[in-house]
């Protein structure tokens, strides 16, 4: 999987979608585990387990323009 | 070797109820509600099933399944669907077609083997799914169907699961739920969730493509991706142990009504006839949108009660991971196959909105009968 470039994808009125072996770093440069293959990074800003979403958007209705 | 013919050692009493006296509830820590699952001398008797028969169909087929008697099934179920006055909440039916699905799943290791493809317990199998399909067709509200894109099926899907259904269990459990609540929704829970994500992984042949990839990506996530202690199924295995009840599966199947088996049922159904390939994948896409927030508040609740991080692991696990395939689901999986397929969309459309309707009904039953101050369990008397 290492040689697997990442993929990052935007799905419509929701998070994106993380493949492939990122490094998430938090505000201070501390890399956040990660305990899927797959994971949604929060793009609304209302999460509670921030940076990844927790399907918050859809009751907040987030819209995105894709 | 086969076990026909004369078995060399005579067969003990195999379906509890059928002969075997029932067993008294076992644990002051849970609600008294609760029939208890078999005492610990026979909890890993594999030659015992753990529930008894609820009327003639599912005792027929419940003898035939354990010891190989063809009971005349067929013909009672024939019989009985005809007089059902609502086959989507008549435990005799919906406890039989649970039997002959868990006999295909491997459910219970007391269901022999070599009866899987039995052509008379295939027989009355099809005779119950199809008037039970016939049923839900009948009573699921379909909503207009959508372009047969990615975009416009994922869009659609999230607008149907995101209605306001009206009583929300997850917001009762957050806020209000009692201990005993919380164990019944765990027991409640516990028929589906002890073998989570197996209704529909039998899709996975069947897929090609997008679709396909997109149901392994979810699947290899709810079977711990290549971890056992993270299989979903075992987390929850966890969560119950740890709440004080068994997690030995269909430990306390006598305690759960019609329509918590008919909720499980719907998935097997799809999940297990190849012409509802379309049902099975838009009933994953529901169950999963309807997943995360629900999960959120369930931990919620259970911390409020003080659970602690034993029970409540499964739900907070299924907050981040749902969010994600919730994504999976609606565009590349059900969205795909939507494009791939445009004949499977009406089908897409009725998977999901019959998860969310059956799955409604378990939701209603527990809040129903608690504002009552009754047991969501069933009674001594239902039985």
């Amino acid at each position: 999987m290492t040689g697997e470039p990442v993929t990052i994808t935007a799905y419509a009125d929701g998070p994106l979608l993380v493949r492939g072996n990122a490094e998430i770093l938090d505000a201070d440069g501390k890399i956040v585990p990660r305990t899927r293959r797959t994971v949604a990074l929060c793009r609304c800003g209302l999460s509670t387990i921030k940076p990844f979403c927790d399907g918050t958007h859809k009751a907040a209705g987030f819209r995105t323009d894709e | 070797m086969t076990r026909r013919g004369s078995p060399l050692v005579a067969p003990r009493v195999l379906v509890k109820g059928l002969g075997f006296p029932r067993v008294a509830p076992h644990s002051a820590s849970v609600s008294p509600a609760l029939s208890s699952p078999l005492p610990s001398t026979l909890d890993d008797d594999d030659a015992v099933l753990p529930f008894t028969p609820r009327g003639p169909v599912s005792a027929a087929v419940l003898t035939h399944l354990v010891d190989g008697t063809d009971t005349g099934h067929t013909a009672l179920a024939e019989l009985a669907v005809m007089a059902s006055v609502d086959i989507e909440r008549d435990d005799d039916l919906q406890l039989a077609l649970f039997a002959l699905y868990a006999s295909a799943y491997g459910a219970f290791p007391a269901f022999r083997a070599d009866l899987e493809w039995d052509p008379s317990l295939i027989t009355t199998r099809r005779m119950i799914e199809t008037t039970f399909e016939r049923s839900l067709r009948r009573t699921v509200e379909v909503p207009e169907l959508p372009a047969p894109t990615a975009d416009a099926v994922s869009r659609a899907l999230f607008a149907l699961t995101g209605r306001d259904a009206g009583p929300s269990l997850s917001r009762y459990l957050a806020r209000k739920a009692t201990l005993d609540h919380a164990h019944e929704f765990l027991v409640q829970r516990s028929v589906y969730t002890l073998r989570e994500a197996d209704p529909h992984s039998w899709a996975i042949p069947r897929l090609t493509g997008r679709p396909k990839a997109a149901l392994v990506e979810i699947q290899s996530d709810e079977y711990g991706g290549g971890r056992p202690d993270r299989v979903h199924a075992a987390l929850f295995a966890r969560a119950v142990r740890a709440a004080g009840l068994s997690d030995a599966y269909g430990a306390y199947l006598d305690d759960v009504p019609a329509v918590t088996l008919a909720s499980h049922n719907t998935m097997s159904m799809f999940g297990l006839n190849r012409r509802l390939l379309g049902a099975i994948v838009g009933h994953l896409a529901a169950f999963e949108m309807t997943s995360s927030i629900p999960n959120r508040l369930y931990a919620e609740g259970l911390r409020r009660l003080g659970f602690g991080d034993d029970v409540c692991e499964y739900f907070d696990e299924h907050v981040e991971a749902d969010a994600v395939h919730e994504q999976i689901a609606g565009r590349d999986l059900a969205g795909t196959l939507a494009e791939d397929h445009p004949e499977m969309l009406p089908d897409i459309l009725f998977g999901a909105a019959a998860c969310l309707e059956v799955d409604d009904r378990v939701g209603r039953h527990m809040l129903d009968a608690w504002s009552r101050g009754a047991s969501s369990l069933r009674t001594e008397d239902e039985r």
